[in-house]
């Protein structure tokens, strides 16, 4: 069993392929369970504290703006952990602030940065395309079992 | 002076079970969670139902329902519990935010389905020919392209 992060990090279709064959998907709701479930200073809405953008710095420079420093805070332990990593180009519905968007842009720098198996896709237009997409990441998933 | 943060429902995870299908209706989730629930927190929603509770209980009750409708039933994590005064309706008031990206995907769940179902029984080499179609991703606008059309624009 991978783990095998995905991109969006909010993805249902792409959280359910991964766990339904196998293997263990990384996205956001693994990362904000674990702070908020750890006892510490209030801090809402989400229980970020003052030392999360801090935390982000080991993945993003002392200049980029703290709303990115603090999501990488989130992201980043799950990018060094991740073992494999699946990521729709171009999600319509990944569109936000611009802290949202260039944490977007740095998480998909670096997971193809990282010397991980990945696969690249985007989503299906249509039932044809649907079938694609799963045999995709169907066999990339089934891949992956045979290099572990 | 700081608040101390409580934490609560720690050690449990949440899962959403998502369901489209024209054989069974979140209800039917729900009853079927219900059923073999043994204390575990179940809450019925107008797409399925979340599950709250230990990991081994989440994944007993969550592997039993994706049995209904294995094509179209859908499960991912949730961070926050059911009710949770930061993110319920309930307290807040208004639309929830968050749900964007289960709306879209919920669009083209059909498309997933459909994939599901004709892979469900393909041979590996069926399997791996069908991987190997295209599935183009747009490509980048070329940066002679732009500065061409900026040229031309003068």
């Amino acid at each position: 069993m991978a783990k095998v992060f995905i991109y969006p990090a909010t993805s249902l279709i792409l959280s359910d392929l991964v766990a339904r064959f196998g293997h263990e998907p990384l996205g956001s709701a693994i990362s904000i369970r674990e702070h908020i479930q750890t006892p510490g200073f209030d801090s809402p809405p989400i229980q970020m504290t003052s030392e999360d953008p801090q935390k982000g710095l080991k993945w993003a420079a002392v200049e980029v703006p703290s709303g990115i420093r603090g999501r990488m805070s989130l992201y980043g332990p799950l990018v060094e952990e991740a073992e494999a990593a699946i990521i729709i180009d171009e999600p319509d519905l990944a569109f936000g602030c611009m802290g949202c968007a260039r944490t977007n842009e740095l998480l998909a720098f670096m997971l193809r940065e990282k010397d991980i198996p990945r696969l690249e896709l985007r989503y299906p237009a249509n039932k044809e395309e649907g079938v694609t997409f799963v045999a995709k990441i169907k066999q990339f998933l089934k891949e992956l079992e045979v290099k572990k | 002076m700081k608040k101390p943060y409580v934490p609560e429902y720690v050690g449990t995870v949440t899962k959403y079970v998502f369901v489209d299908s024209p054989d069974t209706t979140p209800q039917d989730i729900a009853t079927a969670a219900y059923e073999i629930a043994q204390g575990v927190m179940i809450k019925e929603t107008c797409f399925g139902c979340q599950v709250t509770g230990s990991p081994e209980d989440v994944k007993r009750i969550v592997d039993h329902l994706r049995k209904l409708d294995p094509f179209r039933i859908f499960i991912k994590d949730r961070g926050f519990p059911p009710g949770d005064p930061r993110r319920c309706r309930a307290d807040l008031g208004g639309a929830r935010p968050g749900y964007l990206g289960h709306e879209f995907e919920m669009g083209l769940v059909r498309y997933f389905s459909y994939g599901l179902k004709e892979t469900d029984g393909m041979t590996p080499a069926a399997l791996k020919k069908a991987a190997a179609k295209d599935l183009p991703i747009e490509e980048q606008l070329d940066a002679n392209i732009l500065n061409q059309l900026i040229s031309e624009e003068k």
